[in-house]
């Protein structure tokens, strides 16, 4: 009986937990439609996610691009079909690679930090502040972080796409051999507007997941340094789970047929 | 007739799971009244005032500020209602990533909508007013010592010129002579305004500086009210032991939670 008494306690945990992230989230979104709004606080956001996220997103963009294409032409030269390495490496990083990759390195880099921040401003009763300040805190804090996620990751995918598929094309034709006109030419042959624009489409919905669990961790953070610690953990590891679970959901959407 | 009171607050109730923390609170606070509640840590001051401002929803009772009631009231309502508040935080709770003066305007510039630079000129003015040089508002609270980041929160409490001020143990964690310097800042401050001031501290020195009124708080109840010059003689057998600070008498120090 205590055993099941314990799946009981966990279960009704879980859907506690998953309430009061979906009240988070609705309050947010609410917040994020109605003025007043802080475009300072937004832009700075937006450098924060976008910019300063470019060196890690873009290292992790050209040396996935270039193992793909050694991967790919090693695997593939088993049945002779080496020349769809350049089709491979684009179709990979658009579609899987640039977004998920890109969302897990700014998941554990923004995810982090905006949970400690906000977690911090917590414990230390800045929020509490906030609010005698007649700012509410969901406007002022998470309605800025949430717009900058949902519109820089798509971005930085973009980049990240561009730099992937840069980094196939070095392995392939310094390494490979392979002509670089033809490989261009592979690249563009069989790539589709929908290979881009589904990549894009998770970007956006794992940047608001990302904003999301960052804030919600942060806001809900107790207990001091331990408390902040353990919120940062959370968002990082909710989010990555989150983005997994959100990419099979888009794909099935988009190539489910 | 005499006027109504600035604010209320009748059979209050506060519990966070199994601990109740405030039992049936009844206080009420006459315009430009200072009053001070005082009690052992854990007692539930804090609770008492974040349940005023609407940080924390109370279970039962009422409290009303201006004779509109609080509890339940609507996010937009309170904001405004916040408007007429100002509150010192027990640590402060300066915003760590605004400079010193940012800080002191921050009410005025995102509660009030007042431009940058007259909002920066009063902020220079209220920080005068605490003993801090002007030079002192292009600093971040990091750099300042306990000391002056209290003055700082002080001065970012008056700077709207509210008609409540609320003072979450002033003192704590400060040197006597600066407790002191404190003190007098909230009298001369408070006085200027004309402001109602609710105060929660377990320093008697300040106390009895600042108070006209003092509330003793034991177990969620307020178990004594009356004016500060009445406390020595107050024939109350727990408020007698609490200002001594005896370890014998009839509160127990309760070493388990």
């Amino acid at each position: 009986m205590e055993f099941l008494a314990t799946i009981g306690r966990v279960f009704l945990a879980f859907l506690s937990h998953v309430g009061r992230l979906s009240a988070f989230a609705g309050t947010a979104i609410s917040h994020l439609v109605r003025p007043p709004f802080y475009p300072r606080l937004m832009l700075r956001a937006m450098v924060e996610i976008g910019y300063y996220s470019l060196p890690v997103v873009g290292l992790t963009a050209v040396f996935t691009g270039m193992v793909l294409a050694l991967q790919s032409y090693s695997g593939f030269s088993r049945f002779a079909a080496e020349g769809a390495v350049a089709t491979v490496v684009v179709l990979s990083v658009t579609r899987e690679l640039a977004p998920v990759l890109a969302g897990l390195m700014v998941a554990g880099r923004i995810g982090a930090s905006m949970a400690a921040e906000i977690g911090t401003m917590r414990v230390t009763e800045q929020i509490d502040a906030l609010t005698t300040l007649s700012t509410n805190p969901f406007k002022y804090l998470v309605a800025p972080r949430l717009l900058a996620g949902l519109l820089m990751v798509p971005c930085l995918v973009l980049v990240a796409d561009i730099i992937g598929v840069f980094g196939g094309y070095i392995v392939g034709v310094y390494k490979l051999g392979f002509n670089p006109s033809s490989y261009l030419a592979r690249t563009w042959e069989y790539l589709e507007p929908l290979d881009v624009i589904s990549g894009l489409t998770k970007a956006a919905v794992f940047g608001f997941v990302i904003s999301l669990m960052g804030c919600y961790n942060g806001y809900y953070s107790r207990g001091g340094a331990q408390g902040v610690g353990a919120a940062t953990t959370n968002s990082v590891v909710s989010a990555a789970i989150m983005i997994l679970i959100f990419n099979y959901v888009i794909t099935a959407l988009y190539f489910g047929k | 007739m005499s006027a109504p009171a600035k604010i209320v607050l009748s059979d209050v109730h506060k519990s966070f799971g199994k601990k109740v923390v405030l039992d049936g609170i009844d206080l009420s606070i006459q315009k430009g009244e200072s009053v001070v509640v005082i009690g052992g840590s854990g007692t539930g001051k804090s609770v008492m005032l974040k349940s005023v401002l609407g940080i924390l929803r109370p279970e039962r009772g009422s409290i009303k500020v201006d004779g509109e009631e609080v509890i339940g009231m609507r996010s937009k309502d309170r904001d405004r209602m916040m408007l007429k508040f100002g509150m010192l935080f027990q640590g402060s709770a300066l915003f760590d990533s605004l400079r010193v003066w940012e800080n002191v305007a921050f009410g005025l510039v995102q509660g009030r909508g007042m431009n940058r630079v007259q909002a920066k000129d009063i902020a220079i003015e209220k920080l005068a007013a605490v003993g801090l040089a002007e030079s002192a508002g292009e600093l971040f609270p990091a750099e300042l010592s306990g000391g002056m980041q209290k003055r700082v929160a002080l001065a970012r409490a008056i700077a709207t010129s509210p008609e409540i001020i609320f003072f979450d143990e002033p003192t704590t964690g400060l040197d006597p002579i600066m407790a002191d310097v404190i003190n007098d800042l909230i009298v001369k401050c408070t006085k200027e305004l004309g402001a109602t001031t609710l105060s929660i501290t377990h320093d008697m020195a300040s106390a009895r500086k600042i108070a006209d009124r003092i509330a003793m708080l034991y177990k969620g109840r307020l178990i004594w009210v009356g004016n500060a010059k009445d406390i020595d003689h107050s024939g109350n057998e727990f408020v007698d032991q609490f200002i001594h600070g005896r370890a014998d008498g009839p509160i127990k120090m309760e070493l388990r939670a």
